[in-house]
């Protein structure tokens, strides 16, 4: 038995050694590594990225490149865990990744942020929102919102509007996503006029049933329930609210993104009237919206979302960062992140998830998150503080 | 005669582990070790550990636990919290790991008797499933604590970081779901074999020890074991409490090698995968474990080139794996072709 | 009113930890092995009703059927290929692990096939819910077709095993294998009619989770799976009232644990019920006490 288990270690060991030597420096391309899940419960978020950013590699490669030059880009796996994702990060570095798109969730980017910070590698999350994603070194950026500047920004829109007094909120405790939106929006919610009369918990262990939580919203008279998590189990929390005959104002974030569309066969009218704060919308009527949204329906049978979104701009921000500081693939990853961090300062993009998009030197993106609401199965936008810039309501896009 | 086998055996599976190490380091100072493997190190370390400490219980002491990842849960919270305060007050970086280390252990191991006392009361499948139900109490319980530091001192609270209470300068050391975020990374593959060896050394001695005799008799056979005087609860809660703070180990050894810890990852699938190396290297067999932990942490990373069907197959590599090394018919294939290879090692880890 | 409304929550819950639970226990009992892909073979039978009902239009009916006869030739083959060659195998172990390795494999060869995004699942009960206290308390159809289909499938599995000749065969081989075989029973065959019910229960299983909780996607079936495990250890692990029991309970303390202690700890507390209640009757609630020989 243990002949036959060392038998195939001499195997393993073996391809160890020849990965080293298969990676050869051609410099004819940029090679953009992307990390994300691809397997496991977070799948359908890190394989929304993975083809969003193919689908810009393959657009930026059919004009001719950045300055000439084709991109590579190579999506690696991490099952939403940090290990695995440093391990991804370290199978890129062997195949000789200049800059990194990743990672996609946010504890795993915490990880490979670590290791990115120390190499001097350029990283720009698409969706990676946690604060400290980008804290560990001056290499990082990122493409979405923070959790702070979500929580806060849906606490001020909830104050500053009025929308309710009594507000309830529903999140994942065993989520880093979800919990630190709540955290942020729980410290903002202090200086607002309204009042949080229940904060329910639910875990990754048990995300089937939210009876309680609603039941519990339900009882404290709460007008508005704020959920900050995704839009699988938001599906299931429309279902069950409606079940049981509970009717608020509902409040999503840009993870809810996706309710319309990312889950196949959901009855939409169930998501009728929900408000959330989301950088993109699939239906928005300008060209690159539409231009993006047909190829990647053409492609993958499925109207993108958010996260898709994020990594189409996060390869077009790469390209301009690229074209600024006039970098090429003859360098080595540290000197092109060198080149790349100051030019990020410099750059404005106009993208899918907003326009006019600047960065701080310390990676948070300037944009401002277009509150929306569902009416009709499509997002229409809102009025009001944070809400800048007003999407036309189209149902015929919403066919899907 | 018998001491003799066992002493050369052992001696074997020490040898193997210091000549992967001198392996791998010339591959690393002549700089053709693949960033990966490089990478790769300390987690393989940390899994050679895990698995290792559950044969003891699994294989040696004949008791299923399904729950060992709350044992690496303690461990890994207890070692970063320890390495987050002490950052400053300690700069010696070795110095500084081994002790967030033994105190890994020494907490895993006072967890290991107090969850070991009622469980091995039970038998069999309800004993596995009380270990499964205690690793799940762990993670859930530690994923609702926060702990913060300001200049009074230590808060903790089971609510929110605002229940916290802190002054302006306080800091979150572990902020419930979120976790331990900027652990140092003070571990090395260098501290990583330093604690395999030490674990192998512990684990194998206990194993040749008069102790370790008892364990086993008790596995063999409960009712003889009692029957002359060996008592069945002290040697089950030595043997479950020596693996609980070994697992400590491995949970610290892996909270210094990333930069971020959250209780999420210690989950049943994490249990799971410990036995998984344990049964496949062979039930009782130390040296299998190893190996067995090294290439199912490996496999999955060596697949990459497979891209989307990669845990496909992971999953049939595992399936082959476990139906060419158990089932009693390719077994017997395997001794009827194969024999001359692996007539030796048939009478392993007794 | 809002404790009646937890309660019947609870038992909504618990209905569906039980009927999986019903087959958990059922393979349990028979082959003496821990099934862990049996959450699996629950999620492919959902998908394969949603396959049924979406790509071809079928009845809600005609697509339970349809999955329960897919589940079931796949509990066939799986016994088949990775169970039977290690039944002998030198430990209990070797068998649960490949079980792990079949979990694995199921779930990814889903992930490839339908994608990891999640699908909403139409349910298959046309009956509209029970209201009652003036639509205080809402019970969901979903809920009283899994309560029904529990006990219909508990008292015929009863009266299967209890009076038919196949029945008792599976009693005589989970009693003893060698014994069995020697009476002139088929035991592989006996064994593999144990995994074609015990799977085609995870079919119908499947289809009143996502009834009740209408999402589905290649990770469904794995944490139900291990609740419904937890349930069915609660009742007494190859006792098939156990299992009923064991579920229905299981739900309610979770449900009540998010209630009226903490959200966050609801599964802590499920779990440290279990080892209270393991403590103190060692083989769970109606498990058989198993007699040591010397």
């Amino acid at each position: 038995m243990k002949k036959f288990v060392k038998l195939a270690g001499l195997a393993c060991a073996s391809a160890m050694l020849v990965s080293t030597v298969a990676f050869a420096e051609d410099g004819a391309t940029f090679k953009i590594g992307g990390i994300g899940p691809r397997t496991g419960a977070a799948a359908a978020y890190g394989e929304g990225v993975m083809r969003g950013a193919q689908i810009a590699v393959d657009e930026i490669n059919e004009a001719g490149g950045v300055n000439g030059v084709q991109l590579e880009f190579n999506p690696q796996d991490d099952e939403h865990d940090p290990e695995k994702s440093v391990n991804a990060y370290n199978t890129l570095k062997d195949w000789g990744m200049q800059m990194l798109l990743g990672s996609v969730t946010s504890a795993p980017c915490i990880a490979v942020e670590a290791e990115a910070a120390n190499d001097n590698m350029f990283l720009l999350t698409p969706s990676g929102s946690a604060v400290d994603c980008i804290t560990a070194g001056d290499n990082a950026f990122r493409v979405c919102f923070s959790d702070p500047s979500q929580g806060t920004a849906s606490a001020q829109y909830i104050g500053e509007n009025g929308l309710a007094s009594k507000v309830a909120v529903i999140y994942d405790s065993s989520d880093v996503y979800s919990s630190g939106i709540y955290a942020t929006f729980k410290a903002e919610a202090e200086n607002q006029p309204f009042e949080i009369v229940a904060e329910e918990a639910f875990t990754a262990d048990s995300k089937t049933d939210f009876t309680v939580q609603l039941q519990k919203a339900k009882d404290a008279g709460a007008d508005l329930v704020y959920l900050p998590f995704y839009y699988n189990e938001a599906a299931l929390v429309f279902t069950q609210a409606a079940a049981m005959d509970f009717a608020p104002m509902w409040f999503g974030v840009d993870g809810m993104d996706g309710i319309l569309t990312g889950v196949e066969g959901f009855d939409t009218s169930l998501a009728e009237g929900v408000m959330l704060l989301t950088p993109f919308s699939a239906d928005a009527p300008d060209d690159l919206t539409q231009n993006f949204v047909a190829k990647y329906q053409e492609l993958y049978n499925e109207v993108p979302n958010q996260f898709a979104a994020d990594a189409y701009d996060g390869i077009y921000i790469m390209k301009a960062a690229i074209e600024q500081a006039g970098v090429t693939p003859d360098m080595d990853p540290s000197a092109i992140c060198d080149a790349l961090k100051a030019a990020m300062t410099e750059i404005t993009v106009d993208g899918l998830t907003g326009s006019g998009m600047t960065w701080s030197a310390d990676g948070e993106p300037s944009k401002s998150p277009k509150a929306v609401v569902i009416e009709d199965g499509a997002y229409k936008g809102m009025q009001g503080a944070a809400a800048e810039e007003v999407v036309e309501d189209s149902t015929e896009a919403m066919t899907e | 005669m018998k001491k003799n086998t066992n002493f050369k055996s052992n001696m074997i599976t020490y040898a193997m582990v210091i000549a992967a190490f001198a392996i791998v380091q010339v591959l690393r100072t002549t700089g053709h070790l693949s960033s990966l493997m490089t990478g790769l190190l300390v987690p393989l370390c940390v899994y050679v550990i895990l698995a290792v400490s559950l044969n003891l219980v699994v294989g040696i002491s004949g008791e299923l636990s399904l729950g060992h990842a709350g044992f690496m849960c303690v461990g890994a919270f207890v070692g970063a919290l320890f390495t987050k305060c002490t950052k400053e007050t300690i700069t010696l970086v070795p110095l500084r790991f081994f002790l967030a280390v033994l105190l890994a252990a020494a907490v895993a191991a006072v967890f290991g008797i107090l969850i070991g006392i009622p469980v091995l009361r039970l038998k069999g499948d309800y004993l596995a499933i009380v270990t499964l139900a205690f690793g799940e109490i762990i993670k859930n319980v530690i994923n609702v604590f926060y702990i913060g530091r300001d200049s009074n001192g230590f808060h903790v609270s089971m609510k929110d970081q605002f229940s916290l209470g802190m002054e302006a300068d306080g800091v979150i050391l572990l902020g419930g779901p979120q976790g331990i975020n900027g652990i140092s990374k003070d571990s090395s593959f260098l501290f990583g074999i330093i604690l395999v060896l030490i674990t192998l050394f512990i684990v194998l001695n206990l194993i040749d020890s008069r102790d370790g005799r008892a364990i086993k008799a008790i596995r063999d056979n409960r009712i003889a074991a009692e029957s002359i005087g060996i008592s069945i609860t002290k040697y089950k809660l030595m043997a479950f409490t020596v693996s609980a703070a070994l697992a400590g180990v491995a949970g610290a050894l892996y909270s210094h090698n990333l930069a971020t810890l959250q209780a999420s990852k210690f989950n049943f699938n994490t249990s799971i995968l410990a036995l998984v190396f344990v049964v496949l290297g062979g039930i009782g067999n130390i040296r299998g474990s190893v190996i067995a932990a090294v290439l199912l942490t490996a496999l999955p990373e060596l697949l990459r080139g497979l891209a989307d069907y990669r845990m496909l197959i992971y999953a049939i590599v595992l399936i082959v794996m476990m139906l060419f090394n158990w089932a009693p018919k390719a077994l017997e294939w395997r001794e009827r072709y194969l024999g001359r290879f692996f007539r030796k090692s048939a009478k392993e880890g007794e | 009113m809002s404790l009646l409304s937890y309660l019947i929550n609870g038992i909504s819950l618990g209905s569906v930890y039980a009927i999986i639970a019903l087959g958990y226990t059922m393979v349990y009992g028979i082959a003496r092995m821990l099934n862990f892909a049996h959450g699996d073979v629950i999620m492919v039978g959902g998908y394969a009703a949603l396959t049924m009902m979406l790509s071809y239009n079928a009845n809600p009916l005609v697509a339970v059927l349809a999955a329960i006869v897919v589940c079931t030739v796949l509990g066939i083959v799986i016994e088949a290929v990775a169970y039977r060659p290690l039944r002998e195998a030198a430990s209990p172990l070797a068998v649960l692990i490949t079980a792990i390795g079949v979990s694995y494999l199921l779930q990814n060869v889903v992930l490839l096939v339908f994608g990891p995004n999640p699908k909403s699942f139409q349910s298959v009960i046309p009956f509209p819910d029970l209201k009652l206290a003036d639509g205080a308390l809402n019970i969901s159809a979903e809920t009283i077709v899994t309560i029904a289909s529990c006990i219909v499938i508990m008292i015929v599995l009863t009266t299967f095993i209890n009076k038919t000749k196949a029945g008792q065969a599976m009693l005589a081989v989970s009693e003893d294998k060698g014994a069995a075989q020697l009476m002139g029973i088929n035991v592989n065959g006996t064994i593999a009619l144990t995994f074609a019910i015990g799977s085609g229960l995870a079919a119908v299983a499947g289809v009143l989770l996502c009834s009740s909780y209408p999402s589905l996607s290649p990770y469904t079936g794995s944490m139900p799976g291990i609740k419904a495990f937890v349930a069915a250890v609660f009742g007494g692990i190859g006792s098939i009232p156990g299992a009923m029991i064991g579920g229905i309970i299981l739900g309610i303390i979770e449900i009540l644990g998010k209630a009226y202690v903490s959200s966050q700890l609801a599964d802590a507390i499920v779990f440290a019920v279990l080892i209270i209640v393991l403590l103190v009757k060692p083989t769970g609630l109606l498990g058989k006490k198993i007699q040591e020989k010397v």
